[in-house]
């Protein structure tokens, strides 16, 4: 094949001896079509994976409810209305364990929530900075710890010392109210609720630190540059940046508190009785189930508990989400209030 | 260190020699000023004075030390891990470095504007030109409304925003939030503002509004701007001061600092042979 023939502008096709298989070009598409497999598959995957996850979740409701359709088709609204429990009367009213679950939980939120926020802003706002490190490492250790272990540390050191000396005290002064009279057993919902506080408390807290360190040094020396002090920085440039996060995190503890198992099971009392008084023992939802399911009487029992773990499962979801809405709805703590005068509302 | 102190002392002369006479005492009166990040020295004994009532432009290129110096004369750097001052600094002749003085209440008599705009995102229009007034406890209403409207108009900003007091400080443009933290360093009347490159993240037309408002509060403040613009220190400054490398090295009225720079560096920076 000469050059002539080449050069020809009127030539149709190359020979093909002459020009061979564009062989880069078709490793290149072949390539790109294995590529392009590779990624549909990925794609299959990861789709795969959000919908296993969403399937579980059904998977879970479904079970739920089908273990525990006999005891909801007995039993209806009673279920929830009745404070008794008798598995072997045959009697099943969930409304104590329903008490327990929500005095306990928002006791402890109320005692765990401020100490971590203020233990955040000390670290963060006051502390020098290379404390915080080391704290904080400590702070998510104590997050780690087992709920088994603070059961047990509670039991034989808490509980004995709230009997001896934290509740007698309460009882001498603050007796006339209802919550600290009758018996003291030192198991007790009080007891339950210091134990979730403390194992709350330090997740709450890294998540409060983490959303403090959030805040943008600009805004917190807007506020310097006007002569605030630490703590008015804090309330001018800081909280009111943070605020709706740290509801945030506040929910989040509180999800941890509801569903919180071993350890309260292990100081509460586990006795299904509605007293106002918080030294009597109580129980929650979550220490029925771990107590009763190795235990189980009957069939009506069996699905009785079930419709508790459905109610434990309900009460956390509603939670969550009302929680979310409270985000949404509450007006800002912690910023001066506006200014309104006679003229300007008439101005504007 | 006997180089760096040689300079400024040839150029605190050349300053009080400047076209127009001082009738009042300088705003600062800066001595020796050296300032350390850890073991780096980023200021090597600055001495100045920083006249009254005028716009005193600081320019060089990044990293000289410009925003460290602003930031010396409002003892922000108090909140820097590490940092350290030392010399002597009289705000109309009150020492603020002296043990008994109070960063607190020096910060409301020097204001500050930041680079970068930051109005309290919580609060409203009304609320962020009002908040240092709060924080040093002012409760007549009457007052505030006063301030409110009389910081507004010093910057410029009264006649856009009046109908929407309310409204989120962060809803306002770029310019117009730096405006508004403007208003607010002025509405607790500080005696001295500086501010610290506040036109280098806008655009130039609010460029263009921001410097005309230096050049208005001029008449009346005692400004220090910090500028790497130096068009900008051109247009606004009644006297610039030049650093390089943490030291002063000319510091004079701005016309003659320009035109006629009695320093090679300054010389070399202006034509832009560095920096």
């Amino acid at each position: 094949m000469g050059r002539k023939d080449r050069l020809n502008p009127f030539r149709r096709k190359p020979p093909s001896d002459e020009l061979p298989p564009d062989a880069g070009a078709r490793a290149w598409t072949s390539s790109a079509r294995i590529g392009r497999i590779l990624d549909q598959g990925f794609g299959f995957l990861v789709v795969g994976a959000g919908i296993s996850v969403l399937a579980l979740a059904a998977l879970l409701g479904w079970e739920l409810y089908q273990g525990a359709k006999e005891a909801i088709r007995r039993y209806g609204a009673g279920f929830l209305v009745s404070s008794h429990w008798d598995p072997v009367a045959g009697r099943f009213g969930a409304l104590p364990f329903l008490y327990g679950t929500f005095v306990s939980s928002a006791l402890a939120l109320l005692l765990a929530f401020p100490l971590s926020v203020a233990t955040a802003l000390s670290l963060t706002e006051f502390a020098p900075v290379r404390l915080r490190r080391p704290v904080l490492a400590l702070v998510d250790l104590m997050a780690a710890v087992p709920s088994v272990v603070w059961g047990l540390w509670a039991m034989f050191e808490m509980v004995p010392w709230l009997r001896q000396t934290a509740f007698p005290f309460l009882q001498k002064f603050f007796g006339w109210l209802p919550f600290f009279q009758g018996t003291i057993y030192g198991v007790s919902l009080l007891a339950g609720a210091l134990v979730i506080a403390m194992m709350i408390t330090p997740i709450v807290t890294s998540l409060a630190i983490e959303i403090l360190q959030s805040v943008p040094l600009t805004l917190r020396e807007a506020a310097w540059a006007l002569g605030a002090t630490r703590w008015e920085v804090m309330r001018v440039a800081v909280l009111p940046y943070v605020r709706s996060s740290l509801v945030g995190a506040g929910v989040l503890g509180l999800g941890r508190a509801l569903g919180e198992t071993m350890a309260v099971t292990m100081v509460i009392g586990n006795r299904p009785e509605i007293l106002l008084s918080l030294f009597a023992p109580g129980y929650t939802l979550a220490s029925v189930l771990v107590n009763e399911f190795a235990e189980v009487t009957s069939e009506e029992h069996l699905s009785a508990l079930f419709e508790i773990g459905l109610t434990l499962v309900a009460v956390t979801f509603v939670v969550n989400f009302l929680a979310r809405l409270l985000i949404r709805s509450v007006p800002f703590f912690f910023a001066p209030r506006p200014l309104r005068t006679q003229s300007m509302e008439t101005n504007g | 260190m006997s180089a760096s102190a040689s300079d400024p002392k040839r150029a605190v002369p050349a300053s009080s020699e400047g076209a127009d006479p001082q009738k009042q005492s300088p705003a600062f009166q800066i001595e020796d000023l050296h300032v350390w990040f850890g073991s780096r020295a980023v200021l090597h004994g600055i001495s100045l004075n920083i006249p009254s009532h005028q716009v005193t432009g600081i320019i060089g290129p990044s990293g000289c030390g410009k925003s460290t110096f602003l930031r010396a004369l409002n003892r922000m750097h108090e909140f820097t891990p590490g940092a350290r001052v030392q010399g002597r600094i009289r705000l109309f002749g009150d020492d603020i470095y002296e043990s008994s003085g109070d960063p607190i209440l020096l910060r409301r008599r020097v204001g500050m504007v930041f680079q970068k705009s930051n109005p309290f995102p919580t609060m409203s229009i009304q609320e962020n030109v009002l908040i240092g007034l709060r924080l040093a406890g002012t409760r007549n209403r009457e007052l505030l409304e006063e301030r409110l409207e009389e910081a507004l108009r010093m910057a410029a900003l009264w006649s856009e925003v009046k109908d929407r007091l309310h409204a989120p400080g962060t809803e306002l443009s770029g310019g117009q939030q730096q405006r508004l933290c403007i208003a607010r360093a002025l509405a607790v009347r500080p005696e001295v503002l500086l501010m610290d490159e506040p036109c280098s993240a806008l655009d130039p037309i609010a460029t263009a509004q921001i410097e005309s408002l230096i050049r208005d509060l001029g008449q009346r403040y005692s400004i220090v701007l910090a500028t790497h613009n130096l068009q900008e220190a051109g247009r606004t400054a009644d006297r610039t001061a030049f650093f390089l490398e943490g030291r002063l090295i000319e510091f004079g009225s701005t016309k003659k600092l320009f035109t006629n720079p009695s320093q090679k560096q300054t010389e070399d920076y202006l034509t832009g042979r560095f920096g």
